[in-house]
C-alpha cells in the first residue's frame, strides 16, 4: 500500500477494500466476509448494525442533499442484509460559517425521508469545527434493524449456485452524474437526477414472496463494477454480463461517450443486484418492476461455472472482454 | 486519436455553441469550424467542435455496409 | 444517440466479421497509433471477433504514454509553487515522474484541477487573477488547435497569468520512426481524429516511401471491422494506398481552419517520445510572438533528469516489438493503480488495456 492516502482509497474499488481489509479489519478482528451490515446475535435477538459517513460535494444536487442521501444510505445496507430498518443515528460535523437554513434544508430532507422509509431518527451528536477545518458538513450515521430468519444468506452469498441470475433494479450511474453535473466545473449539463431512494419497501416485497433470492446488495461508490467483482470473490464462480441488457438513460451514455467514463463504474444510490436462482428470477423482475424505484430492473447475466474469478462482457457489438474491478476514482479524459 | 464524440448543435451563441450527446449538453467553441447551424452534428473534442459531420457520407458508410452481403459473391478477397 | 448506435449494430458488426474471415487469407500485423482505437479495439471486444491470423499491435498513439517523465517533473515542480494552480486533463494526473506525480502532489495540498478543455483553464486563470494558471499541453494535432485558440483568447483579453506547457506532438513522424525501427507490418489503422485535422494527404509517405497501405479509420466497431477489411484487401491485392474509412469526418485537406490556427501560434521542434528518444521536429512549441504565454520561457524550472526504470520495456511496446505479458513488471510492480511506465497510466496504454480487457490466460 502506497504510503500516503489518496483519493483512490476512497472510491470503494480495490485500494479503498485493500485498505479496509488490511488495515481495518484486521486490527478490529473484524469476521470475514465482510458485508454492508454486521449481524449481531444476543438473546434470541437477531439485529443487523450498520454505519456509514456522507460526505459528498456539493451537498446539494438535482435529486436530493447530503442528508436525504444518509437516510437512504444507511436504510439500504440494512434491507440488503434482509433486515427491516428500524432506527437511525447522525451525527453532524458542521464547518464554522455554515448556514443555519442550509441545515435546516438538510434536516428536513432528512426526516422527510425518514417517515418515507418508516424508519426513526433517534438519536445524534453535534460538532462544529472551525473554517476549513471540514468541507462545509459532514453526516456520519448509524443504522439497525430486525433481522429476519432465514436471510442471512442473501449478504454472505452461500447460497449463490450456477445458472443463478444476475439482475438490477434500474438504470446505472444517475447519482454519479448528477453529482458531477452539480459541481458546475466541467462545462455540461443535464436533467439527470440522482437516483437516491430508501429501498427498504422494495426489497421487502421481493422477500416476502421469494425464496430463491440467493444474494443482494446495493450498488454504490465503484458501481456494478465493485458489485460484480465482489460476487466472483465471495462465489468462487465466473460471471456472464450482457453489456446490451444493462440499462443506462441516454443522457448518462452520452456524458460517459465525451468523458470516457464507464457507466459500470459509477456510483448509484438507489440501486441494488440481486442474483436469482433460476426458477425465480422472473418473478422476481416482475415485482421489482411494479414498484416506482424498480421499474426498469432488467436481467443483466448469470453466474456460470466457466471464467472463474472473471466477469466476462458480451459486448454490444457481439465481442467478448473481461470487465475488471474498478481501480481508482474515475478521471475524465480527452484522450 | 482521442475521445471525439458527434454532437447536435442546440443553440449558438456568437463562437460558443451548446451541443448534445443523448440529453446531456455541453459548450463547444466553434473557432475550427464554419457555417454551422442549429441543428447540425459535429465532433466534439476537449470542449471544441473539430469538424462538422457529414451526414451524406455518414448514410453512405451505412449503406455500403448493409449492402455489403449483395456483393459477396463477387468480391475477390 | 446518432452516428454512434448505427456504427454498433450487432448484425453489421458480425457481416464484417465474416467478410473479414474469408478475406484473411494468411498472416497479417496491422498497427494503430491512437489511444482512442486502442481502447475502442478492447472495449468492443474487437479481437475475439477476428481470425487467429490477424495480429493488432498497438504503437505509440497515447499522447499520455509518450509524454516524457521530465514533462511530468516539470509539472510536478510547478504545482509546488505557493501561487500556482495547475488545470491539467485528466489524462495526467496519474503519469508517473521521475518520483512524484500530480495526483500525489495533490493529495499533498497542491492546487490541481482537472479540466475538460483549455478553454475551461482560461476562465480559471480569468477568476484568480492573483495566481498563475499552468495549463499542460498533451495531445496530437486532435487537440493542438484546441491550445492554439485558447492561446490566442488569452492574447487577445490581454491575461498575463495563463501559461501553456506544450508537449503537444505530431504524429507522422513518429509513425515513420516505427517503420524503420519496429516490427515489421503490413500496414496501418491510421488515427481518424488526428486525420479529422491534418487531412489524409499527411500519411501519403507510407504507401509512398515504404510501400504500405493505411486506412484512416473511424472509432465505432464497424469503422473498425470495416478498415481491418479494407487494409486486407489493400494487402491480398498489393496494392498499398491511403484510404479513408472515416469519410464523415476526414477528407484528403483536413481541417483547414483548424492547421491555420496550429501554425499561427505553434512552431515545429525536436521533441523527447517517451520510449523512443528525441525525434527531430516532432513537437510543437509556442512562436515567440506567444511567448508570454509559454510556461518554459516566463517560468523556467530546474530539474534533474532521471532514467526510467531499466525493466521497463514500454519502448519496446510502444514500437510493437514486445507485449505487455513480456515485461516482467507487468502485472506485479506495475499496474494501474500503480504505474511505473507510461503505458499503464493512461485508460488506453497498452499495458493498462491489457491488464483490464484482455485475460490472463
Amino acid at each position: 500500500m502506497s504510503e500516503l492516502i489518496t483519493l483512490n482509497h476512497g472510491s470503494g474499488g480495490k485500494q479503498a477494500h485493500e485498505l479496509i481489509r488490511n488495515l481495518f479489519a484486521r486490527k478490529f478482528g473484524m469476521p470475514e466476509p465482510m458485508t454492508d451490515s454486521a449481524v449481531i446475535k444476543e438473546q434470541g435477538i437477531e439485529l443487523a448494525f450498520t454505519t456509514d459517513s456522507y460526505v459528498v460535494d456539493p451537498l446539494f444536487f438535482p435529486g436530493g442533499n447530503i442528508g436525504k442521501l444518509a437516510v437512504c444510505g444507511t436504510v439500504n445496507d440494512l434491507a440488503v442484509s434482509g433486515a427491516v430498518p428500524k432506527y437511525i443515528s447522525a451525527s453532524f460535523i458542521i464547518e464554522e460559517g455554515f448556514p443555519l437554513k442550509d441545515l435546516e434544508i438538510i434536516a428536513d430532507s432528512m426526516a422527510e425521508e425518514a417517515n418515507r422509509a418508516g424508519v426513526r431518527i433517534v438519536t445524534g451528536d453535534t460538532k462544529v469545527v472551525g473554517k476549513g477545518k471540514c468541507d462545509k458538513l459532514f453526516i456520519t450515521t448509524a443504522g439497525t434493524g430486525f433481522l429476519r430468519s432465514g436471510f442471512e444468506h442473501i449478504s454472505t452469498g452461500k447460497k449463490i449456485i450456477t445458472g443463478d441470475r444476475l439482475i438490477v433494479s434500474g438504470a446505472l450511474g444517475n447519482h454519479a452524474i448528477a453529482v458531477l453535473g452539480a459541481r458546475n466545473n466541467l462545462s455540461f449539463s443535464s436533467s439527470v437526477v440522482s437516483d437516491c431512494a430508501s429501498l427498504n419497501n422494495m426489497i421487502q416485497s421481493v422477500l416476502a414472496e421469494c425464496h430463491q433470492v440467493h444474494f443482494m446488495r446495493d450498488l454504490t461508490r465503484g458501481g456494478l463494477a465493485a458489485v460484480l467483482y465482489e460476487l466472483v470473490q465471495i462465489s468462487s464462480s465466473g460471471l456472464i454480463v450482457d453489456e446490451i441488457s444493462v440499462p443506462v438513460e441516454d443522457p448518462v451514455r452520452g456524458l460517459c461517450e465525451v468523458l470516457g467514463f464507464d457507466p459500470f463504474y459509477l456510483a448509484n444510490e438507489g440501486k441494488i443486484l440481486i442474483v436469482a436462482g433460476e426458477n425465480e428470477y422472473e418473478k422476481i423482475l416482475k415485482i421489482l418492476r411494479s414498484h416506482p424505484y424498480g421499474e426498469k430492473a432488467a436481467l443483466i447475466g448469470e453466474v456460470t461455472a466457466l471464467h472463474k474469478g472473471n466477469v466476462i462482457l458480451n459486448t454490444t457489438s457481439g465481442g467478448k472482454r473481461i470487465l475488471d474491478i474498478p481501480s481508482g476514482v474515475q478521471l475524465p479524459r480527452i484522450c | 486519436m482521442c475521445l471525439s464524440v458527434p454532437a447536435q448543435i442546440i443553440k449558438i451563441e456568437g463562437q460558443m455553441a451548446d451541443v448534445s450527446i443523448g440529453g446531456a449538453l455541453f459548450k463547444a467553441g466553434l473557432q475550427m469550424v464554419e457555417n454551422v447551424r442549429v441543428g447540425d452534428y459535429i465532433l466534439l473534442h476537449a470542449g471544441f467542435a473539430i469538424q462538422k459531420i457529414s451526414e451524406e457520407d455518414a448514410l453512405e458508410t451505412i449503406k455500403l455496409l448493409k449492402e455489403m452481403n449483395d456483393l459477396e459473391n463477387i468480391q475477390l478477397p | 444517440m446518432k452516428y454512434i448506435e448505427e456504427y454498433r449494430d450487432r448484425d453489421l458488426i458480425m457481416k464484417l466479421a465474416d467478410h473479414i474471415r474469408q478475406s484473411a487469407v494468411g498472416r497479417y500485423s496491422f498497427m494503430e497509433v491512437c489511444g482512442g482505437h486502442t481502447s475502442a479495439i478492447h472495449r468492443f471486444g474487437i479481437p475475439s471477433l477476428l481470425p487467429p491470423g490477424i495480429d493488432l499491435i498497438s504503437g505509440p498513439g497515447c499522447p499520455v504514454c509518450v509524454t516524457s517523465a521530465d514533462f511530468i517533473d516539470r509539472a510536478v515542480s510547478y504545482s509546488k509553487k505557493e501561487n500556482v494552480i495547475i488545470a491539467t486533463f485528466g489524462d495526467l494526473i496519474r503519469v508517473p515522474g521521475s518520483s512524484s506525480s500530480l495526483e500525489k502532489e495533490r493529495s499533498k495540498g497542491a492546487d490541481i484541477r482537472i479540466v475538460f478543455s483549455g478553454l475551461e483553464a482560461l476562465n480559471i486563470a480569468r477568476s484568480n487573477p492573483e495566481k498563475i494558471i499552468i495549463f499542460p499541453g498533451i495531445g496530437f494535432e486532435t487537440t493542438a488547435p484546441g491550445t492554439a485558440v485558447t492561446i490566442k483568447q488569452a492574447k487577445e483579453a490581454g491575461l498575463n497569468n495563463f501559461l501553456v506547457l506544450s508537449a503537444h506532438k505530431v504524429m507522422p513522424p513518429v509513425m515513420d520512426a516505427i517503420v524503420r525501427e519496429g516490427i515489421r507490418l503490413n500496414g496501418f489503422i491510421c488515427p481518424g481524429h488526428v486525420a479529422t485535422i491534418t487531412g489524409s494527404g499527411v500519411f501519403g509517405f507510407l504507401p509512398e516511401k515504404y510501400d504500405l497501405g493505411c486506412v484512416i479509420a473511424g472509432f465505432e466497431p464497424s469503422d473498425l471491422l470495416q478498415s481491418i477489411l479494407m487494409l486486407l484487401r489493400q494487402v491480398n491485392r498489393k496494392s498499398p494506398v491511403v484510404e479513408i474509412q472515416y469519410t464523415r469526418a476526414v477528407t484528403l485537406t483536413g481541417n483547414a481552419i483548424a492547421q491555420r490556427h496550429l501554425s499561427d501560434v505553434f512552431e515545429f521542434t525536436d521533441a523527447e517520445w517517451r520510449g523512443f528518444g528525441t525525434i527531430p521536429d516532432s513537437g510543437l512549441r509556442l512562436k515567440k510572438e506567444f511567448e508570454n504565454f509559454d510556461a518554459a520561457k516566463r517560468l523556467p524550472v530546474t530539474i534533474s533528469h532521471h532514467n526510467d526504470n531499466p525493466s521497463c520495456i514500454c519502448g519496446d511496446i510502444l514500437r510493437g516489438l514486445k507485449k505487455p505479458y513480456d515485461c516482467s513488471l507487468f502485472r506485479k510492480a506495475c499496474t494501474p493503480e500503480n504505474p511505473v511506465g507510461a503505458c499503464m497510466v493512461s485508460a488506453e496504454g497498452t499495458c493498462n488495456s491489457f491488464f483490464k480487457y484482455v485475460p490472463d490466460e
